[in-house]
């Protein structure tokens, strides 16, 4: 008896019917958990986005693509925008070459200490953007900062400059603190791709007499596209969405210098409760980011072929 | 022969102080930070890097025993939410992982990439209506109200890294599992749970780390300042403080003390959590 009752339930595993009821056992609550935070705040944003809308009351005062119109001709928005952009180009021109140059050296085993310095390498990842910027803040502090030191130091008779003070040095220093919490992170990922080359590849290369430049291009960059790709992909999304670090090293502030996109949505959302052309800036967030991932995703699919 | 050894000293001196350089820039602003924190304004403003003389302890005890800011209250606020977070993401997870792996069904494939929608949309699309929605609900201002939100958008992730290792299980061991008697639960919790411990243990310490230092949605729900989380402690701290810099110094210290800690008890987990995409397709 109790072996045919088995054998029913090895039938329904496998195939055939299942108990509804089940189904809604196992998958009830993580559905409505993701649709009630995830995709209708995502629908509803859309929604919103066509509307002007303080946030109380009715939603009544319909503005059509008026809100879309006022995205493409806001002057903040072309300058935060601008700011993503330069953070993005700035991480792969100089964040992601370091950080394998990094990989590079320490995942070589002869050399010794590699542990010591990956786990100090990638500390500042572990750590909150909070914590960061505050930090940051300080050591940029014109009145006590590491930098008024330096300054005093190197040039006794200049003041310190205001670095998160002055509009035209804002971004720079943000753009430095994104590559000390960072870089790490990329080292890291780029650290698993080596690991995953055979190191016979390696040696037959050595032996056949290629150079260490050689067996670079040619062996372990091939064998590290996954990883690679994964971090220029991460690096890119990561700064049209970066606002933590920015709003704790002075909001974007001054005169927008520092304003990153996501920034400038929380200023118009959330401080001015204009909460329509908010939810338009996001909805165009996301679109920015969908249309990166797929055009990315093409490129990569051609290199391929 | 000498010039090889030649070539690779040079090597190597190039290497280690390229490495000492590194090192120096990333430990410097966390020893400015700690040896700051035993300073007084006036030798913080004089010598930022020197060592404090005298060390002053004042600064450290004063925010430890609760005399100023809160800090364990705010420790202990960003447990309950990284834990409540985590516990939501496996109990709820951990159900819905397993079924899209192993229950044959017709809608399988469709909630299945219903599910990883989740992967595309950033936090921030979500954030004005997540507001108003969380005002509708009533939760705005409570832990609850961060913890459902973060498990939401965690979810992606851990239902597609559990669905690919469940499904790597051999179905004989869930036929053998059933001439035994097991159930579902039984099997699940039996045999799944256990095998997938490193996958569940992955999932949860990525989840507490991503929780302990999420600054967007605390900022967005929480308001009383009983119930800030360490992020937000840290930046109402820094505005009630503002002059006072090594009280500022302190507080930072003692915010990153537990994720370092962290960090040197899950290393293994984390690193290999952040880098399982870098070596598979």
């Amino acid at each position: 008896m109790r072996w045919q009752l088995a054998k029913r339930s090895i039938y329904k595993g496998l195939a055939g019917r299942v108990n509804p009821l089940t189904l809604v056992i196992f998958l009830g609550p993580a559905f409505i958990l993701f649709t009630t935070f995830v995709i209708i705040p995502v629908i509803v944003a859309a929604a919103f986005s066509f509307y002007n809308w303080n946030g109380l009351g009715p939603m009544v005062d319909f503005r059509g693509i008026d809100n879309y119109i006022q995205f493409f001709s806001d002057s903040i928005v072309h300058k935060s925008l601008l700011h993503n952009l330069i953070i993005a180009i700035v991480s792969l021109v100089i964040e992601l070459p370091l950080a394998m140059v990094l990989a590079l050296i320490v995942s070589d085993r002869k050399f010794k200490g590699s542990v010591f310095f990956r786990t100090f390498f990638f500390l500042p990842y572990m750590l909150s953007e909070v914590i960061t910027g505050v930090l940051w803040q300080f050591i940029y502090h014109p009145q006590y900062g590491l930098v008024r030191s330096v300054y005093a130091f190197l040039f006794p008779t200049v003041h310190a400059p205001t670095l998160m003070g002055d509009p035209s040095t804002v971004l720079w220093a943000i753009m430095v603190v994104i590559i000390w919490k960072y870089f790490g992170l990329h080292m890291t990922i780029y650290i698993a791709g080596l690991q995953a080359i055979p190191q016979d590849q390696i040696e037959a290369a050595t032996i056949d007499g290629a150079s260490k430049t050689r067996i670079f291009r040619s062996v372990i960059l091939p064998g590290m596209r996954t990883a690679v790709r994964l971090s220029v992909f991460f690096s890119m999304i990561g700064s049209f969405q970066l606002f933590d670090i920015v709003w704790a090293m002075g909001k974007g502030d001054p005169v927008n210098s520092g304003e990153t996109i996501v920034t400038y949505m929380y200023k118009v959302g959330l401080i001015r409760f204009n909460i329509g052309y908010g939810s338009t800036i996001a909805v165009c967030i996301f679109f920015i980011c969908l249309l990166f991932s797929f055009v990315y995703q093409r490129i990569l699919a051609k290199e391929a072929n | 022969m000498k010039s090889i050894k030649a070539k690779n000293l040079l090597l190597n001196v190039f290497r280690y102080s390229f490495c000492i350089i590194i090192l120096l820039v990333i430990t410097l602003p966390l020893y400015i930070s700690v040896m700051g924190g035993f300073k007084s304004v006036g030798q913080l403003r004089a010598e930022p890097v020197s060592l404090p003389d005298p060390f002053m302890w004042n600064q450290y005890t004063d925010i430890l025993i609760g005399k100023i800011g809160s800090f364990w209250l705010e420790l202990i606020n960003s447990l309950i939410v990284g834990l409540g977070t985590v516990v939501v993401i496996l109990v709820v997870g951990t159900f819905a992982g397993y079924a899209l792996a192993r229950i044959k069904f017709k809608l399988n494939n469709i909630i299945y990439v219903y599910f990883s929608l989740g992967l595309l949309f950033p936090l921030a699309v979500a954030i004005l209506p997540l507001y108003v929605q969380l005002r509708n609900f009533r939760l705005l201002d409570t832990h609850i109200g961060v913890i459902l939100p973060q498990a939401a958008f965690g979810l992606s992730m851990m239902i597609m890294l559990l669905r690919g290792f469940i499904k790597q299980i051999p179905i004989e061991l869930e036929e053998a599992a059933a001439i035994d008697g097991y159930g579902r639960f039984g099997f699940l919790f039996q045999i799944v749970v256990p095998l997938s411990t490193p996958i569940l243990a992955t999932v949860s310490v990525l989840t507490l780390v991503s929780s302990w230092n999420n600054f967007f949605t605390p900022l967005l729900v929480l308001n009383t300042q009983k119930k800030f989380t360490l992020p937000l402690g840290v930046m109402d701290f820094m505005g009630e403080y503002a002059a006072d810099w090594n009280m500022i110094l302190a507080f930072l210290t003692l915010a990153m003390i537990p994720a370092v800690v962290f960090y040197i008890l899950c290393q293994k987990y984390i690193v290999s959590g952040l880098t399982s995409g870098a070596i598979k397709g």
